[in-house]
């Protein structure tokens, strides 16, 4: 993974002492509020419900064995014992005093992290696939450039006051693992005869008024990525709306402007870029920071681990967890692991201290030191030996880390909700806690396979209701907690929004009413092999409406 | 109303003529962008400015034929949360080449004066931030990772060691 030389070290190392200006000026009373709002969400600080709450950057949601513990002491000396990991692969603490904060960012940055840019009207933290670097369909790993963005996008003096917030994400793979289609900018890197670029998608977005993004140029060579991402920033931040928050994303300018004309803006930006404007980055520090993704030396290994299917023969929880949490490696003989964040009965991507260290333990001792995040908020460890596998489930299944539902009907994705956010409307976890129960035997959930629900307890969507195969948004009726159900969403390379079937429920009811859906499908499916959405895009959204609100 | 550039505290010897007021006969003075073009373009008789002040929507770009008349050119940053001053800014110096002196105006924050000397802005009138505070916000940051109108030389060129 990338690490830090003295250039990267210098400039998180002056940020802290500047945020430790900033909070004393704002603890003497010589900042207002008002004026001390802008300079604490640029760096992860945000004024929640109940305290303030910290959101530290994880870059492309890469963490080291050393960098997950210091989480871990994070969450145990300033939080109350947990963190909470986010849906852009950062992690989260809701109780930090405002005070602690410049000694929490200063163990940060003794470790190579920081929260820089992580609220804001900015370019937020860059993400990628989960699986970069191991997976068995990725082009190349995409996490070099994901470095080479985050440098470059790092206190860009001219692009820190935008008109609102800008997400990158990056994938290297067919299948989107990335959800490049619902970000501000998605970067689908490609090869063209032998050359890299990437194919660049611009204006998807969640939020009110959800859109997939426009496809803006098929193929921008690498050595001009960043002047042509320089172009559809400036064009941005000079014509995005700036009159209404709810109309300032960049999606709105697209749509507002047309695909053709924002094009063309774009293109024209671009080529009047001078000889002196032009970024110029030298292939020697392309180099440099490819350098630091090598793979790692894994060892070699048979395609078939006689231990690990005979550990499966004798422990059909492990052989089940198998089934569900691990995905193909490029590397004959080993796995990736999503390490699941979503057992019963716990808030969605929260792990406690221990939990942490434990991860860290295991990233150390089997996964090469390589921990990543993953946007369904789990954590991933992509390169474990198949061999390994017995013994990190039994770790993990002792530390109430053994869930076997990748991708599976209980890995929720989960706003905080009313229960801490001060946007929302509706509670999130509790109403998502009461759905998990209902699918909580283990091999019935298998049956269902693969099916992804999201909750998000206001149109803000930051538990990404759209793009859930069932979504589940919480909105405020005169007072009264409601939901309402979409289906068919989904955030992969075939992106599509879910769409609102019906009056909303009473939180009581949204149980019975998802499991009477997933029931029809079930009954209707051709074979168990036909997935959840693939059953519902055959036969369309009408009959699974009918059978959501089949009952009284 | 202070006024900071090269380092100091120095007099404000211009004077801003709003819209429809009458245009001195002497000293120096600024002008809202569109009667600057009016003056320029002969729409309206009068001394003509070497002074002019854009606000968010104006477009620099129009300005590049004048751009070896003018002396000042303000850009206007009526709320701190409104950027376009700053991609305004790198236009001007890093695209039309302008070299005079560029000054905000407006809603200034004191940790925004950074970005405004990197985005190529050479002189802060501000509220709230005295000299002090403007030479401390200087000095808070001694890199930079991307290339920029003014400020340190990009890390990827020390480190290519160029």
């Amino acid at each position: 993974m990338y690490r830090y030389d003295q250039f990267d070290a210098r400039i998180v190392n002056e940020r802290v002492a500047q945020f430790r200006g900033q909070v004393a000026r704002r603890l003497s009373g010589e900042l207002l509020e008002d004026e001390f709002k802008p300079l604490r969400l640029q760096n992860g600080v945000y004024l929640q419900l109940h305290a303030y709450m910290l959101r530290i950057a994880i870059p492309y949601g890469q963490l080291s064995p050393v960098q997950l513990r210091r989480l871990a002491e994070i969450a145990r000396d300033y939080d109350r014992g947990f963190g909470h990991f986010t849906t852009r692969q950062n992690i989260q603490f809701n109780w930090v005093a405002l005070k602690d904060i410049p000694d929490v960012l200063e163990k940060l940055a003794d470790v190579e992290m920081h929260a820089i840019q992580t609220s804001g009207n900015c370019i937020r933290n860059t993400t990628t696939d989960h699986f970069a670097g191991a997976a068995q369909d990725e082009l190349l790993d995409p996490r070099a450039w994901c470095e080479i963005i985050r440098q470059w996008s790092t206190f860009h003096p001219e692009f820190a006051f935008l008109p609102r917030k800008f997400k990158i994400a990056v994938t290297a793979a067919e299948h989107d693992r990335a959800a490049i289609r619902v970000h501000d900018v998605g970067l689908h890197i490609r090869q063209r005869e032998g050359q890299v670029g990437f194919e660049v998608h611009v204006g998807g977005g969640q939020g009110r008024t959800p859109h997939i993004a426009a496809l803006v140029n098929p193929f921008v060579p690498e050595t001009q990525i960043l002047d042509y991402l320089e172009a559809i920033m400036r064009v941005y931040n000079r014509y995005g709306r700036r009159d209404n928050k709810y109309k300032a994303r960049i999606k709105i300018l697209v749509s507002e402007l047309g695909e053709a004309e924002y094009i063309r803006q774009v293109e024209e930006e671009f080529a009047a870029q001078r000889p002196g404007e032009k970024i110029a980055l030298p292939a020697s520090e392309v180099a440099r920071i490819h350098a630091y993704f090598a793979p790692p030396q894994l060892a070699a290994k048979p395609a078939v681990s006689k231990s690990l299917e005979a550990a499966m023969a004798a422990d059909p929880a492990f052989a089940r967890w198998t089934r569900a949490n691990l995905h193909p490696h490029k590397v004959e003989g080993y796995a990736s692991v999503t390490v699941s964040l979503k057992p019963l009965g716990v808030a969605p991507g929260d792990a406690t201290d221990a939990q942490m260290m434990l991860v860290a333990d295991l990233g150390e001792q089997y996964g090469y030191g390589d921990i990543r995040v993953s946007h369904a908020q789990n954590l991933i460890l992509p390169h474990v030996a198949l061999d390994d596998l017995p013994a990190v489930y039994a770790s993990l299944d002792a530390a109430g880390l053994g869930a076997a539902n990748e991708s599976r009907i209980t890995d929720m994705i989960v706003c905080p909700g009313l229960d801490y956010c001060n946007l929302a409307n509706a509670r999130s976890i509790p109403v998502a806690l009461e759905v998990q129960k209902l699918f909580a035997d283990p091999a019935y959930e298998e049956d269902i396979g693969k099916l992804h629900i999201n909750v998000s307890g206001c149109i803000n969507a930051c538990g990404h209701h759209h793009v859930g195969h069932i979504g589940i948004l919480g909105v405020d009726k005169k007072g009264e907690e409601f939901y309402q159900i979409l289906l068919g969403g989904r955030a992969d390379e075939k992106a599509a929004l879910g769409e609102i079937v019906g009056p909303g429920l009473k939180a009581d009811d949204v149980p019975a009413a998802i499991h009477r859906v997933v029931e029809f499908y079930r009954a209707e499916r051709t074979s168990p092999a036909e997935k959840f959405i693939d059953t519902l895009e055959r036969l369309g959204h009408a009959r699974f409406q009918e059978a959501l609100y089949a009952a009284g | 109303m202070p006024l900071v550039k090269g380092g100091a505290e120095v007099d404000n010897g211009w004077t801003f003529v709003p819209d429809g007021a009458a245009l001195p006969e002497s000293g120096r003075f600024s002008v809202s962008f569109g009667r600057f073009l009016g003056l320029k373009q002969g729409q309206e008789n009068g001394p003509l400015p070497d002074g002019v002040r854009l606000g968010p929507a104006d477009d620099p770009a129009q300005l590049e034929p004048f751009l070896s008349e003018i002396v000042l050119i303000e850009v206007d940053f009526p709320r701190y949360t409104d950027g376009r001053g700053f991609s305004q800014a790198q236009l001007l110096r890093r695209r039309y080449g302008y070299s005079g002196e560029i000054r905000a105006v407006g809603h200034i924050l004191r940790d925004q004066i950074f970005y405004m000397h990197r985005s190529g802005i050479d002189a802060y009138e501000t509220r709230r931030a005295g000299l002090s505070e403007v030479l401390e916000a200087l000095a808070e940051f001694t890199e930079a990772y991307q290339p920029a109108a003014n400020g340190p030389a990009p890390i990827f060129r020390k480190r290519d060691g160029a």
